[in-house]
């Protein structure tokens, strides 16, 4: 899978109180969660992510809560991958299980600015910085992991699965 | 080779001889815990087209987030989650009121050393403290687990961690565990487990233990175990059914890496705005006025927190303009607090006593900060907004401190006010 996009940049520790702040957790509703994304860290993300597609962040992100309202929140807000120097456990997890593809990489983390335009190669495990032509490579995910996020997420996996 | 606490517990959770460290199992989840969000999980869960939860006894829901309910999305989830129960048959239910899910779901028996415990809510770390692998997941996995009673794991590195020293009066295992947070950063334990050991550790009691093990999530850590012994026989004995049979690391275990600290001179510490890893001594940041004091929460809410707090503000008023909120982590704590007279120190002292729950930790309800206010505050997050405006700030620290600081208004070392 390659996702092709303009980048939106953070720093390090993005944790998920800023990307979904604790007093909308009574949301169920994706579309609802996506309103409030990224609302205490950047008043302006919402507007950004119409025309820039892919955040690249610095070391930690995601780190905090096990809301997987955080995962979510972005990827129905319409961000379609996102890079950065690690990621926290567990939201590293919840992206995966939305159908989220994150990608560890350092040096694309640091050298990536933003508006820049990327490329993301997911099965090579290549990112084109397609500003400037610099290439990064990252180590694939394993493929059961690929699977869940091909399958759109962990309920779409876990419902082929077991109805197979 | 042998193996680590946590590759022990894996491997029997999936069925084999010996994991290593690295290595990626499915693993049969022994108990699953849910809180508030039980209401997005039973969602998904539904979604997924199975009728039956794979086991009702291994499922336990507390409501605790917002509880009672603040707002009507909340009271709805509330009574989804209760309707769901019901028609799922799920007995290990407790209703608004019981107390904070991590103080709980021990307290009610639930907890024994080597069990494999999933919840979610990151905190669920909180039940290494007995020797359980125990993990927080997102609402995706919870309703798969609920559907198959099974989960991927990559079985994590461990980190060894050795605690020694005599702790000086008024400084706790809050203030060890936000120091070595300090130390290791926010992120200086992530995908990873850690064993803790040392004289100090082996001399907290089980609260204590609790303490570490909830907070040491806030450096990443996917578990946090503390080996079983005496104190925590003792605690569990008459609370959980059938045997408990701890488990231990082998003497040749392969840890990740091994840190030792020495607590003995160490001063009360104070993570401050806006990440859990800003950690300071507190007489580098006494002086700093507050508008709110909050004792409480999964990590701090407990009896021996009441107690600190107590024998502090015993006879003494907060300072005018500070709102104190005093939040009791269970029934059973509260009952216990009213029988030896600390609540009514605090309600003398001009303090709020909030039900047994979460409270304004989250920012959700219940004493939530307007801008330019300042809290400090017993809870274990002190990130932008966590209580309320983001532009707001939540300095951490021992319920000592916030106690003492409740008393003069400023940020203040509690030795200075009890000596």
């Amino acid at each position: 899978m390659k996702i092709r996009g303009k980048v939106i940049k953070y720093g390090d520790d993005i944790n998920t109180d800023v990307i979904f702040p604790g007093r909308y957790l009574a949301i169920t509703e994706p579309e609802e969660m996506a309103k409030h994304a990224m609302e205490d860290l950047d008043k302006d993300f919402l507007e950004k992510v119409k025309e820039r597609k892919i955040i690249v962040a610095g070391k930690n992100f995601g780190c905090g809560s096990s809301r997987e309202q955080a995962a979510m929140c972005l990827k129905y807000a319409g961000v379609e991958a996102i890079i950065a120097k690690s990621f926290a456990r567990i939201f590293f997890r919840n992206a995966i299980n939305q159908g989220l593809p994150i990608i560890e990489c350092k040096e694309a983390s640091s050298d990536i600015e933003d508006g820049e335009e990327i490329e993301i190669d997911l099965d090579k495990g290549v990112i084109k910085n397609l500003s400037n032509k610099k290439e990064y490579a990252f180590k694939p995910l394993p493929d059961f992991i690929q699977e869940i996020i091909n399958a759109g997420g962990l309920l779409n996996h876990i419902r082929k699965r077991l109805n197979r | 080779m042998g193996m680590t606490i946590s590759e022990k517990i894996l491997a029997r959770a999936s069925g084999k001889e010996r994991v290593e460290a690295g290595e990626i199992v499915e693993a049969n989840v022994d108990l699953a815990m849910s809180h508030d969000n039980a209401a997005l999980v039973s969602k998904i869960f539904k979604e997924i087209g199975v009728d039956k939860v794979w086991d009702p006894d291994k499922i336990v829901i507390i409501l605790d987030h917002r509880a009672p309910a603040n707002i009507i999305k909340a009271a709805e989830a509330h009574k989804s989650i209760r309707e769901f129960i019901k028609e799922r048959g799920i007995k290990n239910f407790y209703d608004v009121g019981e107390g904070i899910c991590h103080q709980v779901v021990p307290e009610k028996g639930y907890v024994k050393p080597g069990m494999l415990i999933v919840g979610t809510d990151s905190h669920t770390t909180t039940y290494g403290a007995f020797g359980a692998f125990s993990t927080g997941i997102g609402a995706t996995e919870m309703a798969c687990v609920w559907a198959t009673g099974k989960l991927w794991l990559k079985v994590p590195e461990t980190i060894k961690m050795v605690i020694n020293g005599k702790l000086q009066e008024m400084v706790t295992a809050k203030d060890v565990i936000l120091h070595i947070i300090g130390e290791i950063g926010s992120d200086g334990a992530n995908y990873k487990a850690i064993e803790f050991y040392g004289e100090t550790v082996k001399n907290f009691s089980v609260s204590s233990r609790m303490t570490i093990s909830n907070q040491a999530m806030e450096a990443g850590a996917k578990a946090a175990i503390v080996p079983p012994d005496e104190k925590t026989i003792n605690y569990l004995r008459d609370r959980v059914r059938g045997e408990i049979e701890p488990v231990y690391s082998d003497g040749d275990a392969n840890y990740e890496s091994e840190m030792e600290f020495d607590v003995s001179d160490l001063e009360p510490q104070v993570a401050c705005p806006h990440t859990v890893d800003n950690v300071k001594p507190v007489s580098e940041v006494e002086g700093i006025e507050i508008d709110q004091a909050v004792l409480g929460s999964c990590t701090n809410g407990r009896l021996e927190d009441l107690e600190i707090a107590a024998k502090i503000l015993k006879g003494k008023r907060i300072a005018p303009g500070v709102r104190m909120i005093v939040i009791p982590a269970s029934r059973e704590i509260y009952l216990e607090a009213l029988k030896r007279g600390y609540i009514e120190i605090f309600l003398r002292a001009g303090a709020t006593i909030i039900n047994p729950g979460c409270g304004p930790c989250l920012g959700a309800h219940q004493g939530v900060l307007a801008s330019g206010e300042r809290a400090i505050s017993s809870t274990n997050r002190n990130f932008r907004g966590r209580m309320g405006s983001p532009d707001s700030e939540v300095y951490l620290a021992s319920p000592a401190t916030v106690a003492a600081s409740a008393i003069e208004g400023k940020i203040v070392d509690p030795r200075r006010v009890v000596g």
